[in-house]
């Protein structure tokens, strides 16, 4: 479904990403873990189109076509979905609204009529009780006031809505607490069919305790270093990042 | 797509409502002396108080010097290259919409405004000014049955020459400002309405107004009074043809409250705002203001300001009554070179008056946005209250926003609030909005449209669809 090959990003003038290649299929979940500042989400970012980074060398295939010239928006319609390390604040603007907006950007890109208001607050309200989220939720404007496991749990909430073919989380675990972990956990898993890809970066072993990757790659200074099966997270959780450092150096 | 070429490509729309109609015209020559004065008040064969009062007004203007306070720059305006008169000629007033001259008609059609349809469909009764001369009031009948008078200026003072004489120049008095004075010297036409004692108004009151002719001044004057224990809400819109050439638009609405009466007053201003490169568009020179002059009364402002060159105004409330309470819920919006200059003025002067300032002011491409607010409280205004919220929304980095908020308080009583932000639509809420599936355009819509949510949630259903519309695309390609 994706593929990475030779993959350079840069930002400004400084490169990030220096080669990175990587393949995941229909079905897997691949795991990218990494110190701070080794490119996990600069990777996340390139692959759903932001423009603040540029691609130098090597290229993104989605479904075999190169991504390039495809708009944020129109990488979105066709199924790529990002879950956000920091869900952004849209006062003003009710989340419902905004929800069944982006739905019906969706439905329209693949030609279906849009869902209208009653079908939409079904819908909604089934993925709502999967996240345990209070239905006032749905008159709140976007991501404005919530708490940090809020805001996770309301990215999740998005990919359930949207049911996108790729799905890139952002450390999804990052700030939450351990029963808002396992909530958001049991929300992606629900969410991993054989027809859907999940590429999570994390920098902690935990997350995958909940959702158990196929593939585990290890990403520092631009590159993957070292890639292997769930256990090599373990390995990590236990020696740090330093043993691999060492091991490309 | 880079965002320059969308932005070239977006921005390259003409404005939706420029086109012309071709009518007759019964025109006075241009500019402005003692003569022409008179001229207009005898084409309107006004009683002897008005041209009395129209004089005393062009006197003291002959005194005045523009104002320079303003934070807005324009070319000097050549007041003697100016119209001061012109009238659609119709031989008789219409009795009815059929009798309306069918060009006219028409216009209204294009601007989807049809009288008829308004009539049948949304129950608003519209009172139509074109270049200065009413020529269509529906739903009159209705409200005359309740007692409610509502019809064009000039008919008012024929019809009920003692309720103008007792109101006119009692909120905006004719020595007010520079561009009020011009107006109470030659205003050729306008609004007026009445709401009788303990009377609540069955339905929104409409006017359109539109500047048609070349070069010709548009000096409205609008007077509306509530009686004791009466209710009304009021909507103005406004739609203007293009024009190369700036037009001057210098208007007065009096507004009084008497006691236990509530006015809302809602404008949605879409006046041609000049080209890409700043050429053109209308320089609306307003004069606002309520009186609350009675216990417990209420004047609300809501305005949603999206056209213009330059927009200078600041609809106000005197809150004479105890109890009064002034509100003013605003957004205004600058593309291009537009430039706005707008607020408020609270002025606390009975016991237990409280006010609600919230304005929303959006800058865009070479838009400066200014807002000025005055809240002053009086030596008598016991336990006055007022409440101010000033937020700016940036879209580029070549456009400004600045506000001047002045406050004065001359009782120990006074409750204040005052809270202030600005932001800017920022790349990663775009790329948040686009992540999910949203157009650009989309995405900046609906950014825009939260951020004046708690502005529009005070204006009528019809009016709010509009504006968010007109919000729309007023901004399209505004993100670069």
């Amino acid at each position: 479904m994706l593929q990475l090959k030779n993959l350079h990003v840069k930002i400004e003038d400084r490169t990030i990403l220096k080669g990175i290649n990587l393949e995941i299929n229909a079905g897997e979940v691949h795991a990218i873990m990494g110190p701070n500042g080794s490119g996990k989400s600069t990777l996340t970012q390139i692959i759903a189109g932001r423009d603040l980074y540029q691609i130098t060398q090597g290229q993104i295939l989605f479904e075999g076509k190169d991504l390039t010239p495809f708009a944020p928006e129109a990488r979105a319609q066709r199924g790529i979905f990002l879950a956000f390390q920091y869900p952004i604040e849209i006062p003003g603007v009710a989340n419902a609204y905004f929800l069944r907006t982006a739905l019906n950007a969706k439905r329209k890109f693949l030609g279906l009529p849009e869902i209208d208001a009653m079908d939409f607050l079904a819908l909604i309200k089934e993925k709502m009780s999967l996240l345990h989220m209070d239905p006032s939720f749905l008159n709140r404007s976007v991501n404005e006031g919530f708490s940090g496991g809020e805001k996770k749990r309301n990215e999740i909430l998005q990919m359930a809505i949207l049911e996108p073919k790729l799905a890139l989380l952002d450390e999804t675990d990052s700030g939450l607490d351990i029963d808002s972990l396992k909530i958001v956990a049991r929300g992606v898993n629900t969410l991993r069919t054989s027809e859907r890809a999940i590429l999570l970066v994390t920098h902690y072993q935990r997350l995958l305790n909940y959702i158990e990757p196929d593939y585990v790659h290890v990403l520092s200074d631009g590159r993957i270093v070292k890639s292997g099966g769930k256990e090599l997270a373990l390995r990590l959780e236990e020696q740090g990042y330093g043993w691999v450092k060492e091991m490309t150096a | 797509m880079t965002s320059t070429t969308k932005l070239e490509e977006l921005t390259s729309q003409d404005y939706k409502y420029g086109f012309i109609t071709e009518l007759e015209m019964d025109r006075a020559p241009k500019g402005l002396n003692e003569d022409i004065i008179r001229l207009i008040s005898a084409k309107k064969n006004e009683p002897a108080f008005m041209l009395e009062w129209r004089l005393k007004a062009y006197r003291h203007w002959l005194t005045m010097k523009e104002p320079t306070w303003q934070n807005v720059k324009y070319p000097p305006i050549d007041y003697q290259d100016i119209y001061y008169y012109a009238a659609p000629t119709q031989k008789t007033k219409p009795k009815s919409l059929d009798e309306v001259d069918p060009e006219l008609r028409e216009t209204f059609n294009k601007l989807g405004i049809s009288l008829a349809e308004q009539e049948v469909l949304t129950g608003v009764a519209v009172d139509a000014v074109f270049d200065s001369v009413s020529v269509g009031t529906s739903f009159k009948e209705k409200l005359g049955k309740m007692g409610i008078i509502f019809c064009s200026f000039s008919e008012a003072v024929q019809e009920h020459p003692e309720l103008v004489k007792k109101y006119l120049g009692t909120v905006v008095p004719y020595t007010d400002n520079f561009f009020a004075t011009l107006n109470s010297a030659v205003f050729t036409d306008g609004s007026f309405c009445y709401i009788p004692k303990g009377v609540r108004c069955p339905m929104e009151l409409s006017t359109y107004f539109r500047i048609n002719a070349a070069q010709t001044g548009q000096f409205e004057r609008t007077l509306i009074i509530a009686d004791a224990d009466s209710y009304v809400s009021y909507l103005e819109g406004c739609t203007a043809p293009k024009r190369d050439e700036n037009q001057l638009h210098a208007a007065v609405v009096e507004l009084v409250a008497l006691d236990n009466a509530q006015i809302k007053y809602s404008t949605v201003q879409n006046w041609y705002p000049g080209d890409k490169q700043g050429k053109g568009g209308i320089y609306n020179f307003v004069t606002k203001r309520g009186k609350c002059a009675g216990i417990n009364s209420k004047i609300s402002w809501t305005q949603v300001e999206t056209g213009s060159a330059i927009t200078w105004k600041y609809p106000s409330c005197i809150l004479l009554g105890d109890n009064s309470v002034g509100e003013f819920y605003s957004v205004a919006v600058t593309n291009h070179y537009q430039q706005a200059d707008t607020g408020t003025k609270m002025i606390h002067i009975g016991k237990n008056t409280r006010s609600t300032i919230v304005s929303k002011g959006i800058s865009a491409g070479h838009g400066q946005n200014t807002y000025r607010g005055l809240v002053k409280i009086m030596k008598n205004a016991t336990g006055a209250r007022n409440h101010s919220q000033c937020d700016s929304l940036l879209m580029g980095d070549l456009c400004g926003a600045h506000t001047f908020p002045l406050i004065e308080i001359k009782n120990s009583t006074a409750q204040m609030e005052h809270e202030a932000s600005t932001s800017k639509i920022g790349e990663d809420q775009l790329f948040y909005c686009k992540q999910r599936g949203l157009s650009e355009e989309d995405a900046v819509n609906m950014i825009v449209n939260g951020f004046c949510k708690q502005v529009f949630k005070e204006l009528p259903m019809e009016f709010a669809v509009e504006a968010q519309k007109l919000l729309g695309v007023s901004l399209e390609g505004s993100v670069g």
